[in-house]
């Protein structure tokens, strides 16, 4: 490949990084990665510590896969991306465990999910194989942080109208709680994150016309 | 006895892997375009929950849980491996997929040419961890409930995938608006499903 002598922010590598943030976003364009996704935003503080985690896993295991490319054999190249993206993850569940414990507690099981999230095997698949470590390590972050993206819209309207906080702090004034406003319940219950999502999927559509799909009879 | 088929009951309705906890969720939204590729897949999973959770959790319980190796010698009484559950638990489903994977091309090519690359993925389905990592976190007492609980999450995994690649064929021929078309209609039906779904919640049985 003829990217040697390409600086590091060249229009490619940027692409790399901008593209999954609407054209190729893993959630509502691959289909990636929402099984871990949609649980976790009941609040913005977990969606965000999550968002994070997913950040760091995918681009050490994209560097680390891309530089043992060469070495790993084809026939058992699975297991040794499982394994390299456990111990990752291995090191964030303990480290949030030490340091941000009630968030720990709040991810519960979703953090070792993570090994199982496909947009990180999927882009380790299809792209950290076959690309040097930089190229790979923009292309998980930036994969990383198109999920990101919509679990922190999500985390952000659950929680705005679940439970009338941002953060933890109270936004929807007194004043409208006092006049019949009620918090929506729904909006914690887990059906409601599927279908918030459904519905940025549709806004996104309507303005980025070239992703609607072909009607198929 | 009860105590087996209330925990069944529940990882089927109550717990329900897709409309609770969003886990497989990604081969649930790819494969449910027909019934007859769902039901291969969803049997699949089953078989593969209801095998590996039993067995993650006679690994987790005598040999990683805090005191677990107790039985090989009094020494080892304050060893507590469970930092490595991640990877054995991972391990022992990729190992199971691998065996399913052989089994189905011995006796089913046309099952298995029919499942394709799907079949491979059931290692990443989140399902099959998520069942291993709530056995764990949720303690059973015994190798039954634990077998019972595994079942019954597979099977609600495969009425959830039956019923949304039965709507997705009847929705086929409506007139969806053209950016919801696809993947958005079907979050929003399965965010339906799961409100009904949860007039399932507080069954006791």
């Amino acid at each position: 490949m003829s990217q040697d002598k390409e600086p590091l922010f060249s229009a490619k590598n940027m692409r790399l990084l901008k593209e999954p943030l609407d054209d190729s976003n893993p959630i509502t364009v691959q289909v990636l990665g929402i099984c871990s996704a949609l649980a976790i935003t009941v609040k913005l503080e977990p969606s965000l510590v999550m968002a994070l985690s997913v950040i760091f896993v995918m681009a050490v295991s994209n560097v680390v896969v891309s530089l043992l490319r060469a070495k790993i054999p084809p026939r058992i190249r699975i297991i040794v991306q499982l394994t390299v993206i456990a111990s990752l993850v291995i090191l964030v569940d303990e480290f949030l465990a030490a340091f941000a414990y009630e968030v720990s507690q709040q991810l519960s099981v979703f953090v070792g999910l993570i090994i199982t999230n496909c947009i990180i095997m999927g882009r380790l698949e299809a792209f950290a194989l076959g690309n040097k470590p930089w190229p790979a390590f923009l292309d998980g972050v930036g994969n990383a942080a198109g999920y990101g993206v919509i679990l922190v819209i999500v985390g952000f309207v659950r929680e705005l109208f679940g439970s009338g906080t941002i953060w933890g702090y109270q936004v929807i004034p007194e004043t409208f709680y006092s006049v019949g406003y009620e918090n929506n319940g729904l909006f914690i219950l887990p059906p409601m994150a599927l279908i918030t999502v459904g519905i940025i999927i549709w806004v996104q559509r309507y303005r980025n016309r070239k992703l609607i799909e072909e009607r198929q009879i | 006895m009860e105590n087996l088929v209330n925990i069944f009951v529940k990882s089927i309705f109550v717990d329900n892997m897709i409309f609770a906890y969003f886990l497989g969720m990604c081969s649930y939204l790819a494969v449910s375009k027909t019934v007859k590729t769902s039901t291969g897949l969803g049997l699949a999973v089953i078989f593969v929950l209801g095998i590996t959770v039993p067995f993650n959790y006679m690994i987790h319980n005598y040999l990683l849980k805090e005191g677990a190796l107790t039985w090989l010698s009094p020494a080892f009484s304050d060893v507590d491996l469970s930092f490595l559950s991640f990877i054995l638990f991972i391990a022992v489903i990729a190992s199971m997929v691998q065996l399913v994977e052989m089994v189905i091309e011995k006796f089913s090519p046309t099952l298995y040419s029919n499942l394709g690359i799907f079949l491979p993925l059931i290692a990443v389905n989140c399902s099959i961890l998520g069942g291993s990592l709530f056995m764990q976190e949720r303690a059973y007492n015994t190798l039954a409930e634990a077998t019972a609980f595994g079942l019954g999450s597979g099977v609600g995994w495969f009425l959830a995938i039956i019923g949304i690649a039965a709507i997705r064929e009847k929705i086929r021929y409506s007139n969806v608006p053209a950016p919801l078309r696809g993947l958005g209609i079907t979050f929003i039906i399965t965010g339906l499903m799961g409100i009904a779904f949860m007039g399932f919640m507080g069954i006791e049985l």
